[in-house]
Protein backbone atom coordinates (compact mmCIF):
# COMPACT_ATOMS: atom_id res chain seq x y z
CA UNK A 1 0.00 0.00 0.00
CA UNK A 2 2.90 2.40 0.91
CA UNK A 3 4.62 1.52 -3.11
CA UNK A 4 1.09 2.15 -4.54
CA UNK A 5 0.23 5.72 -2.86
CA UNK A 6 4.08 6.25 -3.37
CA UNK A 7 4.06 5.27 -6.89
CA UNK A 8 0.80 7.53 -7.39
CA UNK A 9 2.63 10.68 -5.28
CA UNK A 10 5.62 9.77 -8.33
CA UNK A 11 2.83 10.06 -11.11
CA UNK A 12 1.64 13.02 -9.89
CA UNK A 13 4.77 14.73 -9.72
CA UNK A 14 5.53 17.26 -12.83
CA UNK A 15 8.74 17.51 -12.29
CA UNK A 16 9.04 13.16 -12.97
CA UNK A 17 7.35 14.01 -16.54
CA UNK A 18 9.54 17.05 -17.95
CA UNK A 19 12.97 17.61 -18.74
CA UNK A 20 15.78 15.25 -19.58
CA UNK A 21 15.03 11.60 -18.60
CA UNK A 22 11.35 12.33 -17.86
CA UNK A 23 8.46 10.46 -18.32
CA UNK A 24 7.64 12.14 -21.77
CA UNK A 25 11.52 11.62 -23.83
CA UNK A 26 11.06 8.19 -22.57
CA UNK A 27 7.36 7.55 -23.53
CA UNK A 28 8.96 9.43 -27.23
CA UNK A 29 12.20 6.69 -26.87
CA UNK A 30 9.47 3.89 -26.35
CA UNK A 31 7.17 4.63 -29.16
CA UNK A 32 10.02 5.70 -31.61
CA UNK A 33 12.27 2.33 -31.40
CA UNK A 34 8.51 0.38 -31.34
CA UNK A 35 7.03 2.18 -34.18
CA UNK A 36 10.34 2.01 -36.45
CA UNK A 37 10.62 -1.65 -35.25
CA UNK A 38 6.89 -2.75 -36.44
CA UNK A 39 7.22 -1.22 -39.47
CA UNK A 40 10.17 -2.99 -40.79
CA UNK A 41 9.23 -6.18 -39.41
CA UNK A 42 6.10 -5.98 -40.86
CA UNK A 43 8.06 -4.95 -44.27
CA UNK A 44 9.75 -8.01 -43.93
CA UNK A 45 7.53 -10.88 -42.27
CA UNK A 46 3.89 -9.51 -44.22
CA UNK A 47 4.69 -10.16 -47.83
CA UNK A 48 6.67 -13.07 -47.45
CA UNK A 49 4.00 -14.92 -45.23
CA UNK A 50 1.07 -13.66 -47.49
CA UNK A 51 3.25 -14.91 -51.06
CA UNK A 52 4.09 -18.44 -48.92
CA UNK A 53 0.31 -19.04 -47.85
CA UNK A 54 -0.95 -18.04 -51.37
CA UNK A 55 1.54 -20.51 -52.83
CA UNK A 56 0.48 -23.05 -50.23
CA UNK A 57 4.04 -23.63 -49.42
CA UNK A 58 6.57 -23.02 -46.59
CA UNK A 59 4.66 -24.15 -43.85
CA UNK A 60 7.36 -25.75 -41.82
CA UNK A 61 9.24 -22.87 -42.15
CA UNK A 62 6.49 -20.61 -41.11
CA UNK A 63 5.73 -22.58 -37.84
CA UNK A 64 8.91 -23.58 -37.06
CA UNK A 65 10.23 -19.63 -37.16
CA UNK A 66 7.19 -19.09 -34.80
CA UNK A 67 8.34 -21.90 -32.39
CA UNK A 68 12.36 -20.60 -32.46
CA UNK A 69 11.29 -17.21 -31.72
CA UNK A 70 9.64 -18.18 -28.36
CA UNK A 71 12.63 -19.97 -26.93
CA UNK A 72 15.45 -17.51 -28.05
CA UNK A 73 15.23 -15.28 -24.81
CA UNK A 74 15.07 -11.29 -25.45
CA UNK A 75 17.39 -10.28 -22.97
CA UNK A 76 20.24 -12.71 -24.32
CA UNK A 77 19.78 -10.81 -27.79
CA UNK A 78 19.95 -7.56 -26.63
CA UNK A 79 23.05 -8.09 -24.63
CA UNK A 80 24.42 -10.09 -27.24
CA UNK A 81 23.79 -6.69 -29.74
CA UNK A 82 25.39 -4.75 -26.68
CA UNK A 83 28.95 -6.16 -26.79
CA UNK A 84 29.06 -6.72 -30.34
CA UNK A 85 30.43 -3.19 -32.25
CA UNK A 86 26.58 -2.61 -33.14
CA UNK A 87 26.41 -1.46 -29.42
CA UNK A 88 27.85 2.18 -30.96
CA UNK A 89 24.61 2.34 -33.49
CA UNK A 90 22.20 4.10 -31.50
CA UNK A 91 18.87 2.78 -32.11
CA UNK A 92 20.10 -0.07 -34.24
CA UNK A 93 20.72 -2.84 -32.07
CA UNK A 94 17.45 -2.27 -30.08
CA UNK A 95 15.22 -2.39 -32.93
CA UNK A 96 17.10 -4.96 -34.62
CA UNK A 97 16.19 -7.44 -31.94
CA UNK A 98 12.60 -5.93 -31.48
CA UNK A 99 12.20 -6.61 -35.17
CA UNK A 100 13.92 -10.06 -34.74
CA UNK A 101 10.92 -10.96 -32.47
CA UNK A 102 8.07 -9.12 -33.97
CA UNK A 103 8.73 -11.15 -37.33
CA UNK A 104 7.91 -14.92 -35.97
CA UNK A 105 4.03 -13.57 -35.10
CA UNK A 106 3.55 -11.53 -38.02
CA UNK A 107 4.57 -14.57 -40.47
CA UNK A 108 2.92 -17.75 -39.22
CA UNK A 109 -0.34 -15.29 -38.43
CA UNK A 110 0.19 -14.31 -42.44
CA UNK A 111 0.38 -17.33 -43.81
CA UNK A 112 -2.17 -19.63 -41.47
CA UNK A 113 -4.63 -17.02 -42.57
CA UNK A 114 -4.31 -17.26 -46.22
CA UNK A 115 -3.82 -20.89 -45.76
CA UNK A 116 -7.17 -20.93 -43.83
CA UNK A 117 -9.55 -19.25 -46.46
CA UNK A 118 -11.80 -21.89 -47.49
CA UNK A 119 -10.54 -23.65 -50.47
CA UNK A 120 -14.14 -23.74 -52.34
CA UNK A 121 -14.14 -19.91 -52.13
CA UNK A 122 -10.87 -19.93 -53.95
CA UNK A 123 -11.65 -23.09 -56.67
CA UNK A 124 -14.45 -20.71 -57.43
CA UNK A 125 -13.16 -17.45 -57.53
CA UNK A 126 -10.87 -19.09 -59.95
CA UNK A 127 -13.86 -20.56 -61.91
CA UNK A 128 -14.67 -17.58 -62.54
CA UNK A 129 -11.92 -16.34 -64.55
CA UNK A 130 -10.16 -14.29 -61.62
CA UNK A 131 -6.04 -14.48 -62.13
CA UNK A 132 -3.75 -14.91 -59.44
CA UNK A 133 -3.29 -11.11 -58.60
CA UNK A 134 -7.35 -10.83 -58.14
CA UNK A 135 -7.66 -13.93 -56.33
CA UNK A 136 -5.10 -12.68 -53.77
CA UNK A 137 -6.11 -8.87 -53.68
CA UNK A 138 -10.38 -9.70 -53.53
CA UNK A 139 -10.76 -12.53 -52.20
CA UNK A 140 -7.83 -14.21 -50.02
CA UNK A 141 -6.61 -10.98 -48.69
CA UNK A 142 -9.89 -9.99 -47.37
CA UNK A 143 -10.71 -13.00 -46.29
CA UNK A 144 -7.45 -13.67 -44.14
CA UNK A 145 -7.73 -9.62 -42.52
CA UNK A 146 -8.93 -11.25 -38.95
CA UNK A 147 -5.96 -13.70 -38.82
CA UNK A 148 -3.40 -10.65 -40.28
CA UNK A 149 -4.81 -8.50 -37.18
CA UNK A 150 -4.30 -11.15 -34.54
CA UNK A 151 -0.55 -11.00 -36.00
CA UNK A 152 -0.09 -7.88 -35.63
CA UNK A 153 -1.51 -7.84 -32.09
CA UNK A 154 0.53 -9.74 -30.50
CA UNK A 155 3.58 -8.45 -32.51
CA UNK A 156 2.89 -4.77 -31.46
CA UNK A 157 2.61 -5.88 -27.76
CA UNK A 158 5.34 -8.03 -28.10
CA UNK A 159 7.28 -5.25 -29.51
CA UNK A 160 6.00 -2.65 -26.77
CA UNK A 161 6.81 -5.13 -23.99
CA UNK A 162 10.79 -5.64 -25.61
CA UNK A 163 11.58 -2.29 -25.86
CA UNK A 164 10.93 -2.72 -21.97
CA UNK A 165 13.73 -4.99 -21.92
CA UNK A 166 16.17 -2.68 -23.50
CA UNK A 167 16.66 -0.47 -20.28
CA UNK A 168 17.80 -3.70 -18.96
CA UNK A 169 20.98 -2.94 -21.87
CA UNK A 170 21.60 0.73 -21.19
CA UNK A 171 19.10 1.87 -23.55
CA UNK A 172 16.32 4.36 -23.48
CA UNK A 173 12.68 3.90 -23.99
CA UNK A 174 10.10 3.25 -20.46
CA UNK A 175 11.64 0.49 -19.17
CA UNK A 176 14.41 3.18 -17.76
CA UNK A 177 12.36 4.68 -15.50
CA UNK A 178 11.65 0.91 -13.85
CA UNK A 179 16.07 -0.17 -14.14
CA UNK A 180 16.54 3.46 -12.62
CA UNK A 181 14.55 3.22 -9.74
CA UNK A 182 15.68 -0.51 -9.01
CA UNK A 183 19.61 1.43 -9.24
CA UNK A 184 18.19 3.79 -6.78
CA UNK A 185 16.15 1.75 -4.39
CA UNK A 186 13.03 3.64 -5.39
CA UNK A 187 9.93 1.35 -5.25
CA UNK A 188 7.75 4.11 -5.76
CA UNK A 189 9.62 4.86 -8.86
CA UNK A 190 9.97 1.13 -9.72
CA UNK A 191 6.03 0.67 -9.57
CA UNK A 192 5.43 4.05 -11.06
CA UNK A 193 7.29 2.79 -14.12
CA UNK A 194 6.21 -0.70 -14.58
CA UNK A 195 2.26 0.83 -14.65
CA UNK A 196 3.57 3.11 -17.01
CA UNK A 197 4.81 0.48 -19.26
CA UNK A 198 1.75 -1.95 -18.33
CA UNK A 199 -0.90 0.83 -19.30
CA UNK A 200 1.18 1.51 -22.78
CA UNK A 201 0.80 -2.14 -23.66
CA UNK A 202 -3.22 -2.10 -22.79
CA UNK A 203 -3.50 0.77 -24.68
CA UNK A 204 -1.68 -0.53 -28.04
CA UNK A 205 -3.78 -3.84 -27.73
CA UNK A 206 -6.93 -2.15 -27.04
CA UNK A 207 -6.23 0.72 -29.78
CA UNK A 208 -5.42 -2.42 -32.36
CA UNK A 209 -8.69 -4.04 -31.54
CA UNK A 210 -10.73 -0.94 -31.99
CA UNK A 211 -8.74 -0.23 -35.18
CA UNK A 212 -9.68 -3.54 -36.41
CA UNK A 213 -13.53 -3.26 -35.31
CA UNK A 214 -13.57 -0.32 -37.11
CA UNK A 215 -11.96 -1.75 -40.50
CA UNK A 216 -14.30 -5.11 -40.18
CA UNK A 217 -17.23 -2.67 -40.32
CA UNK A 218 -16.03 -0.65 -43.47
CA UNK A 219 -16.17 -3.56 -45.37
CA UNK A 220 -18.37 -6.08 -44.76
CA UNK A 221 -18.00 -9.56 -46.57
CA UNK B 1 48.85 -19.79 -23.45
CA UNK B 2 46.73 -18.83 -26.69
CA UNK B 3 43.68 -20.33 -24.36
CA UNK B 4 44.00 -18.38 -21.42
CA UNK B 5 44.81 -15.41 -23.55
CA UNK B 6 41.55 -14.92 -25.40
CA UNK B 7 39.98 -13.84 -21.20
CA UNK B 8 42.35 -10.98 -21.68
CA UNK B 9 41.53 -10.51 -25.53
CA UNK B 10 38.19 -10.93 -24.70
CA UNK B 11 37.47 -13.38 -27.54
CA UNK B 12 33.27 -14.35 -28.44
CA UNK B 13 34.51 -18.51 -27.52
CA UNK B 14 36.59 -19.14 -24.95
CA UNK B 15 37.73 -22.14 -23.68
CA UNK B 16 39.96 -21.08 -20.62
CA UNK B 17 36.62 -19.30 -19.56
CA UNK B 18 34.43 -22.39 -19.53
CA UNK B 19 37.18 -24.51 -17.66
CA UNK B 20 37.46 -21.73 -14.98
CA UNK B 21 34.16 -20.62 -14.51
CA UNK B 22 32.35 -24.21 -14.84
CA UNK B 23 30.80 -23.78 -10.97
CA UNK B 24 29.42 -20.74 -11.58
CA UNK B 25 28.07 -21.52 -14.92
CA UNK B 26 26.20 -24.73 -13.60
CA UNK B 27 24.88 -23.10 -10.42
CA UNK B 28 23.54 -20.40 -12.83
CA UNK B 29 21.80 -23.22 -15.08
CA UNK B 30 20.41 -25.00 -11.54
CA UNK B 31 18.83 -21.88 -10.62
CA UNK B 32 17.30 -21.31 -14.11
CA UNK B 33 15.96 -24.99 -14.45
CA UNK B 34 14.84 -24.74 -10.49
CA UNK B 35 13.11 -21.26 -11.47
CA UNK B 36 11.56 -22.71 -14.56
CA UNK B 37 10.09 -26.09 -13.31
CA UNK B 38 8.77 -24.69 -10.04
CA UNK B 39 6.97 -21.85 -12.37
CA UNK B 40 5.44 -24.58 -14.72
CA UNK B 41 4.61 -26.91 -12.22
CA UNK B 42 2.41 -24.50 -10.17
CA UNK B 43 1.15 -22.95 -13.71
CA UNK B 44 -0.79 -26.35 -14.01
CA UNK B 45 -1.62 -26.55 -10.43
CA UNK B 46 -3.45 -23.25 -11.03
CA UNK B 47 -4.33 -23.65 -14.84
CA UNK B 48 -6.00 -27.02 -14.25
CA UNK B 49 -9.08 -25.68 -12.00
CA UNK B 50 -9.11 -22.79 -13.69
CA UNK B 51 -9.50 -24.71 -17.12
CA UNK B 52 -11.77 -26.95 -14.94
CA UNK B 53 -14.24 -24.19 -13.57
CA UNK B 54 -14.51 -22.39 -16.86
CA UNK B 55 -15.62 -26.33 -18.35
CA UNK B 56 -18.33 -26.64 -15.80
CA UNK B 57 -19.77 -22.39 -15.92
CA UNK B 58 -19.13 -21.28 -19.55
CA UNK B 59 -20.29 -17.96 -18.35
CA UNK B 60 -16.83 -17.73 -16.73
CA UNK B 61 -15.36 -18.24 -20.07
CA UNK B 62 -15.32 -14.89 -21.18
CA UNK B 63 -13.68 -13.18 -17.74
CA UNK B 64 -11.36 -15.80 -17.46
CA UNK B 65 -9.82 -16.44 -20.96
CA UNK B 66 -10.13 -12.57 -20.85
CA UNK B 67 -7.94 -12.14 -17.69
CA UNK B 68 -4.63 -14.72 -18.56
CA UNK B 69 -4.97 -12.74 -21.95
CA UNK B 70 -4.56 -9.36 -20.14
CA UNK B 71 -1.68 -10.47 -17.78
CA UNK B 72 0.09 -12.12 -21.25
CA UNK B 73 0.00 -8.39 -22.45
CA UNK B 74 2.28 -6.75 -18.88
CA UNK B 75 5.89 -6.54 -20.21
CA UNK B 76 7.90 -8.68 -18.61
CA UNK B 77 10.08 -6.29 -17.18
CA UNK B 78 6.44 -4.52 -15.79
CA UNK B 79 5.17 -7.73 -13.92
CA UNK B 80 8.38 -8.37 -12.17
CA UNK B 81 8.13 -4.87 -10.63
CA UNK B 82 4.56 -4.66 -10.13
CA UNK B 83 4.95 -7.55 -7.67
CA UNK B 84 8.07 -6.01 -6.06
CA UNK B 85 5.95 -4.52 -3.08
CA UNK B 86 4.49 -7.84 -2.11
CA UNK B 87 7.45 -10.41 -2.69
CA UNK B 88 10.93 -7.94 -2.08
CA UNK B 89 13.87 -9.00 -4.07
CA UNK B 90 12.92 -12.75 -3.50
CA UNK B 91 12.55 -15.68 -6.15
CA UNK B 92 9.14 -16.31 -5.07
CA UNK B 93 8.54 -12.67 -7.15
CA UNK B 94 10.36 -14.27 -10.54
CA UNK B 95 8.35 -17.48 -9.92
CA UNK B 96 4.77 -15.37 -9.59
CA UNK B 97 5.42 -13.13 -12.53
CA UNK B 98 6.24 -16.14 -14.62
CA UNK B 99 3.35 -18.36 -13.42
CA UNK B 100 1.22 -15.76 -14.29
CA UNK B 101 2.52 -15.68 -17.95
CA UNK B 102 2.01 -19.19 -18.43
CA UNK B 103 -1.79 -19.51 -17.16
CA UNK B 104 -2.52 -18.07 -20.79
CA UNK B 105 -1.51 -21.00 -22.75
CA UNK B 106 -1.87 -23.90 -20.07
CA UNK B 107 -5.93 -22.85 -19.38
CA UNK B 108 -6.36 -22.58 -23.10
CA UNK B 109 -4.65 -25.77 -23.94
CA UNK B 110 -6.21 -27.64 -21.48
CA UNK B 111 -9.40 -26.62 -22.49
CA UNK B 112 -8.77 -27.18 -25.98
CA UNK B 113 -7.86 -30.88 -25.38
CA UNK B 114 -10.97 -31.79 -22.80
CA UNK B 115 -13.48 -30.11 -24.97
CA UNK B 116 -11.94 -32.10 -28.18
CA UNK B 117 -12.79 -35.83 -26.60
CA UNK B 118 -15.68 -36.96 -28.59
CA UNK B 119 -19.22 -37.07 -27.17
CA UNK B 120 -19.87 -40.54 -27.28
CA UNK B 121 -16.53 -41.00 -25.92
CA UNK B 122 -18.30 -39.82 -23.02
CA UNK B 123 -21.41 -40.86 -23.27
CA UNK B 124 -19.88 -44.12 -23.71
CA UNK B 125 -18.15 -44.14 -20.14
CA UNK B 126 -21.15 -42.66 -18.31
CA UNK B 127 -22.80 -45.95 -19.46
CA UNK B 128 -20.65 -48.39 -18.12
CA UNK B 129 -21.13 -46.20 -14.69
CA UNK B 130 -18.30 -43.81 -14.89
CA UNK B 131 -18.65 -41.03 -12.15
CA UNK B 132 -17.75 -37.49 -13.07
CA UNK B 133 -13.87 -37.70 -11.45
CA UNK B 134 -13.39 -41.07 -12.80
CA UNK B 135 -14.77 -40.12 -16.30
CA UNK B 136 -12.03 -36.89 -16.25
CA UNK B 137 -9.35 -38.79 -14.53
CA UNK B 138 -9.79 -42.00 -16.32
CA UNK B 139 -10.70 -41.21 -19.82
CA UNK B 140 -11.09 -37.40 -20.26
CA UNK B 141 -7.46 -36.54 -19.62
CA UNK B 142 -5.64 -39.03 -21.02
CA UNK B 143 -7.93 -38.34 -24.32
CA UNK B 144 -7.19 -34.53 -23.68
CA UNK B 145 -3.13 -35.06 -22.82
CA UNK B 146 -2.02 -34.25 -26.49
CA UNK B 147 -3.36 -31.29 -26.40
CA UNK B 148 -2.08 -30.38 -22.59
CA UNK B 149 1.32 -31.01 -22.95
CA UNK B 150 1.63 -28.76 -26.49
CA UNK B 151 0.61 -26.45 -23.95
CA UNK B 152 3.37 -27.18 -21.27
CA UNK B 153 5.88 -27.54 -23.70
CA UNK B 154 5.44 -23.91 -25.09
CA UNK B 155 4.54 -22.88 -21.57
CA UNK B 156 7.58 -24.27 -20.43
CA UNK B 157 10.01 -23.18 -23.40
CA UNK B 158 8.73 -19.11 -22.90
CA UNK B 159 9.21 -19.93 -19.70
CA UNK B 160 13.06 -20.50 -19.76
CA UNK B 161 13.50 -17.11 -22.18
CA UNK B 162 11.64 -15.30 -19.69
CA UNK B 163 13.73 -16.25 -16.64
CA UNK B 164 16.55 -14.24 -17.87
CA UNK B 165 14.62 -11.14 -17.39
CA UNK B 166 14.51 -12.12 -13.59
CA UNK B 167 18.09 -11.16 -13.44
CA UNK B 168 16.68 -7.08 -12.47
CA UNK B 169 15.98 -8.81 -9.15
CA UNK B 170 18.62 -10.93 -9.35
CA UNK B 171 16.96 -14.07 -9.84
CA UNK B 172 17.72 -14.96 -13.10
CA UNK B 173 19.58 -17.97 -12.95
CA UNK B 174 21.57 -17.81 -16.84
CA UNK B 175 20.39 -14.14 -16.80
CA UNK B 176 22.77 -13.10 -13.85
CA UNK B 177 25.80 -13.90 -15.86
CA UNK B 178 24.57 -11.87 -18.87
CA UNK B 179 23.46 -8.84 -16.51
CA UNK B 180 27.02 -9.34 -15.12
CA UNK B 181 29.14 -9.15 -17.92
CA UNK B 182 27.36 -6.33 -19.66
CA UNK B 183 29.18 -3.56 -17.76
CA UNK B 184 32.13 -4.93 -19.04
CA UNK B 185 31.69 -6.27 -22.17
CA UNK B 186 32.61 -9.35 -21.43
CA UNK B 187 31.55 -11.51 -24.65
CA UNK B 188 32.29 -15.13 -23.45
CA UNK B 189 30.42 -15.10 -20.91
CA UNK B 190 27.36 -13.18 -22.55
CA UNK B 191 27.60 -15.80 -25.91
CA UNK B 192 28.18 -18.79 -23.16
CA UNK B 193 25.07 -17.88 -20.88
CA UNK B 194 22.74 -16.60 -24.40
CA UNK B 195 23.92 -20.48 -26.10
CA UNK B 196 23.20 -22.27 -22.52
CA UNK B 197 19.79 -20.77 -22.48
CA UNK B 198 18.81 -21.77 -26.06
CA UNK B 199 20.37 -25.08 -25.53
CA UNK B 200 18.34 -25.50 -22.14
CA UNK B 201 15.36 -24.64 -23.84
CA UNK B 202 15.60 -27.32 -26.77
CA UNK B 203 16.50 -29.98 -24.31
CA UNK B 204 13.29 -29.37 -22.36
CA UNK B 205 11.33 -29.19 -25.15
CA UNK B 206 12.81 -32.68 -26.42
CA UNK B 207 12.50 -33.92 -22.77
CA UNK B 208 8.61 -33.08 -23.04
CA UNK B 209 8.00 -34.87 -26.34
CA UNK B 210 9.74 -38.18 -24.84
CA UNK B 211 7.51 -37.80 -21.85
CA UNK B 212 4.53 -37.22 -23.95
CA UNK B 213 5.10 -40.08 -26.16
CA UNK B 214 5.56 -42.10 -22.96
CA UNK B 215 2.53 -41.00 -21.65
CA UNK B 216 0.41 -41.96 -24.71
CA UNK B 217 1.57 -45.29 -26.12
CA UNK B 218 -1.58 -45.74 -27.86
CA UNK B 219 -1.02 -42.72 -30.00
CA UNK B 220 2.24 -44.72 -31.25
CA UNK B 221 0.71 -47.87 -31.72
CA UNK B 222 -1.77 -45.96 -34.22
CA UNK B 223 0.84 -44.13 -35.99
CA UNK B 224 3.33 -47.12 -36.46
CA UNK B 225 0.06 -49.40 -37.54
CA UNK B 226 -0.69 -46.37 -39.86
CA UNK B 227 2.71 -46.50 -41.22
CA UNK B 228 2.11 -50.33 -42.62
Amino acid sequence: MGAVSGAWSWLTTGANWAGNGGVWQRLGEHLYVSGVALLVACALALPLGLWLGHLGRGGAVAINVSNAGRAVPVFAVLALFMVSPLRNAGYVPTVTALVLFAVPPLLTHAYVGMREVDRAVVEAARGMGMSGGQLFRRVELPLARPMLMTGLRSAAVQVVATATIAAMVGQGGLGRIITAGFATYDTPQVVAGALLVALLALLVEALLVGADRLLGRRRPL
Amino acid sequence: MSAANCLVTNDWICGEYLRTRSAELTDATLQHVGITVVSVLLGLLVAFPLALLVRARPRLAAPVLGLTTLLYTVPSLAMFSLLLPFFGLSAALVVTGLVLYSLTILVRNILAGLDAVPAETREAARGMGYGGGRLLWEVELPLALPAVMAGVRMATVSTIALTTVGSIVGRGGLGNLIEDALPTFFKAQVLAASVLCVLLAVVADLALLGVQRLLTPWARIRTTRGAV
